[in-house]
């Protein structure tokens, strides 16, 4: 009888030590949003898992920025992706869903204007590029660019992509206006295979593409008004290389950074978000930022510094020295 | 002792089992009502935005940009252009093949034949995608050039004609089943009227076997329009009114994955856009599958 109670005590004792392990591995931190943002979150992601051992799980996913925001404004996720800034709408959202924010920028993106190797074109005004890429625009030929006598074949991303509003917004000053008799494709290589494979081509996609296709394509300097400036890391961290590198986001639920394990997930995140974010093609920030960001994940301090709105062409440190708002900053 | 027949015992395992087969047969009605239902009613969202008519006369799509435009005639432009050049490779080699399994080839080469022929609609449709574009495509362009004929880097003739090549399994095996299907006597009656094997294929069991043939066309074309991977990435996806095959274009299918890969909030216009495409896709295949139900039973032949 006794060597049944006892049995009977450890098999209820197993059973509710393995209740408790599955209670522990069962949180896991939600990320989801932008597929610009995913290779990093994913990439991060993976060494925490490995770090913490399996302790703590995260799944990433890539519905986009606008659907991770809205994900997030309901709460479904602790950590949104996103290649633009939260807008004033998604902000109103959030506030009346009663979900603050801490918005964390974790690297650069870059674009770049390709052409065919062969074309003797090196550098373009960002008016220039209004002129070809602008709503109606009939320019079909380099020669009125300044460029060669040579017809022009034009690739870009998908008007459902991010990039696409983000170019659009930059060269043309109003998002998703631009000439449509373009040939545009979700996929990069489909753009990069399209202007390496003529010699008129032209096209604009992530930076990371165009260094892994150096040898196929040559990227155009950009003269935003003060001289032209080629696309790298270097003139990306630096702020020269404008208007076509942004910054790209984290934004953390505030509640959920209050659980040990979301705040041990964004530590580490911040503090190796130089490393992945250089492995998978984008642009670190400076050093100095990240430092300012893990104070303000630590301290939670809520808010964006981009007032609602898309900012074309701002540095790291005009950034960082922006107060936090929780509202849409009017014009 | 007398039994009453009419009074049988009811026998609940097979009552059982008789409902799960019909719930299993139920299932696929459910899911296509669902889909009807789901298509029909976000883009009721959509048309309450957007009137039918410019939906249906103007040859200007462009939703996504700044200055929208909702017309969908250069999306079924590209759809018709592509499932025709497909139809043109897929129609003429797969009804020959399913003649010479079906009337020529021996057991031994026909059952090594066929389902070598069948990989080739196991083939993931990405990867017809970029053999379209890496491979045939500048195929063409060499092929062309001399004509004096100059292919774009992306257009719907490769798409089309290796979505033909997809095709090619679907109509030569549908096909080679219903030549197959004609009775033996027919062929024997032909030969002792003195024909060869050639006009008893041609002449006697194509014709009896014709409306299984046209089953067998109208299956592959259904997957032409609805193909997808193979246009969005050798095709162009730029929508514009497309009147010849060397023409880029986008097709319904195309625009609609373009739009689910991209990065736009769900519920706008331009969401629900991707919804109207997909019923005016939806219309187009029923309305084939009308004219098809109607042909095969006008040309039916039975034994």
């Amino acid at each position: 009888m006794n060597i049944l109670k006892s049995v009977a005590i450890a098999a209820v004792a197993s059973l509710a030590m393995t209740g408790a392990a599955v209670a522990q591995q069962a949180f896991t931190i939600q990320v989801d949003g932008s597929s610009t943002v995913f290779p990093i979150s994913e990439a991060v992601a993976e060494a925490f898992q490995q770090q913490t051992q399996g302790r703590v799980r995260v799944a990433v996913g890539e519905s986009g920025s606008s659907a991770g925001l809205r994900k997030f404004c309901r709460g479904e996720i602790h950590i949104a992706d996103a290649s633009r800034p939260i807008r004033g709408s998604e902000m109103a959202t959030c506030r009346a869903a009663g979900i603050g924010f801490v918005e964390i920028p974790v690297a650069f993106d870059g674009l770049s204007v390709v052409v065919h190797p062969s074309n003797p074109m090196n550098s373009i005004t960002v008016a220039q590029l209004r002129q070809i890429w602008s709503q109606g625009s009939g320019v079909n030929n380099f020669r009125a660019v300044g460029g060669p006598d040579l017809q022009m074949q034009l690739f870009g991303p998908g008007s459902a992509s991010g990039t696409f509003e983000y170019f659009t917004e930059a060269v043309n000053g109003t998002a998703r206006s631009s000439r449509t008799d373009y040939t545009p494709s979700e996929d990069d290589n489909v753009l990069v295979q399209g202007v390496a494979s003529n010699p008129g081509g032209m096209g604009y996609f992530g930076l990371a593409y165009y260094e892994e296709n150096r040898s196929r394509l040559k990227a155009l300097a950009i003269d935003g008004g003060n001289g032209p400036v080629h696309p790298s890391r270097e003139t990306v961290e630096n702020g020269t290389y404008q208007p076509l590198s942004r910054p790209i986001f984290i934004y953390v639920n505030a509640a959920a950074l209050r659980r040990p394990q979301v705040q041990q997930f964004v530590q580490f995140y911040i503090n190796n978000a130089a490393r992945y974010s250089a492995q998978v093609g984008y642009i670190p920030l400076p050093t100095a930022a990240y430092q300012t960001y893990l104070q303000r994940a630590q301290r939670r301090q809520q808010g964006t510094a981009f007032g609602g709105r898309a900012l074309i062409g701002a540095s790291i440190s005009e950034v960082l020295a922006r107060p936090l708002v929780l509202e849409e900053v009017q014009r | 002792v007398e039994r009453d027949f009419t009074k049988q015992k009811v026998r609940w395992g097979e009552r059982i089992m008789e409902g799960l087969l019909f719930a299993a047969a139920a299932v696929a009605v459910a899911i296509v009502l669902g889909i009807v239902y789901v298509v029909v009613s976000e883009s009721t969202k959509f048309f309450a935005q957007v009137s039918v008519i410019e939906f249906l006369t103007s040859t200007t799509w462009t939703p996504l940009f700044d200055n929208p435009q909702y017309g969908i005639a250069p999306l079924l432009t590209g759809t018709f252009m592509s499932t025709l050049v497909a139809l043109a490779v897929a129609v003429p080699l797969g009804l020959l093949v399913a003649i010479y399994l079906s009337e020529f080839a021996s057991a031994r080469t026909r059952e090594t034949i066929k389902p070598t022929l069948e990989l080739l609609a196991a083939v993931p449709t990405v990867v017809y995608g970029y053999f379209a574009l890496l491979f045939v495509t500048p195929l063409l362009q060499r092929a062309l050039a001399p004509m004096g004929i100059e292919l774009p880097s992306f257009n719907l003739l490769s798409a089309g004609m290796v979505m033909g090549l997809m095709i090619i399994p679907y109509i030569a095996s549908l096909s080679e089943d219903a030549m197959r299907a004609v009775p033996r006597s027919m062929r024997d009656g032909s030969y002792a009227m003195g024909a060869t094997r050639l006009e008893t294929a041609f002449r006697v069991v194509v014709p009896a076997a014709v409306s299984g043939v046209l089953g067998a066309v109208i299956l592959g074309m259904s997957r032409a329009i609805g193909e997808t991977m193979i246009v969005v990435v050798a095709g162009g996806q730029q929508p514009q009114m497309v009147t010849a095959p060397t023409q880029q274009g986008a097709t319904v299918t195309a625009f609609m994955a373009q739009v689910a890969l991209g990065d736009l909030p769900f519920g706008t216009l331009e969401y629900n856009s991707i919804f109207a495409a997909g019923l005016a896709l939806l219309v187009l295949t029923l309305a084939f599958n009308f004219v098809a139900f109607w042909l095969q039973r006008r040309f039916r032949e039975a034994y």
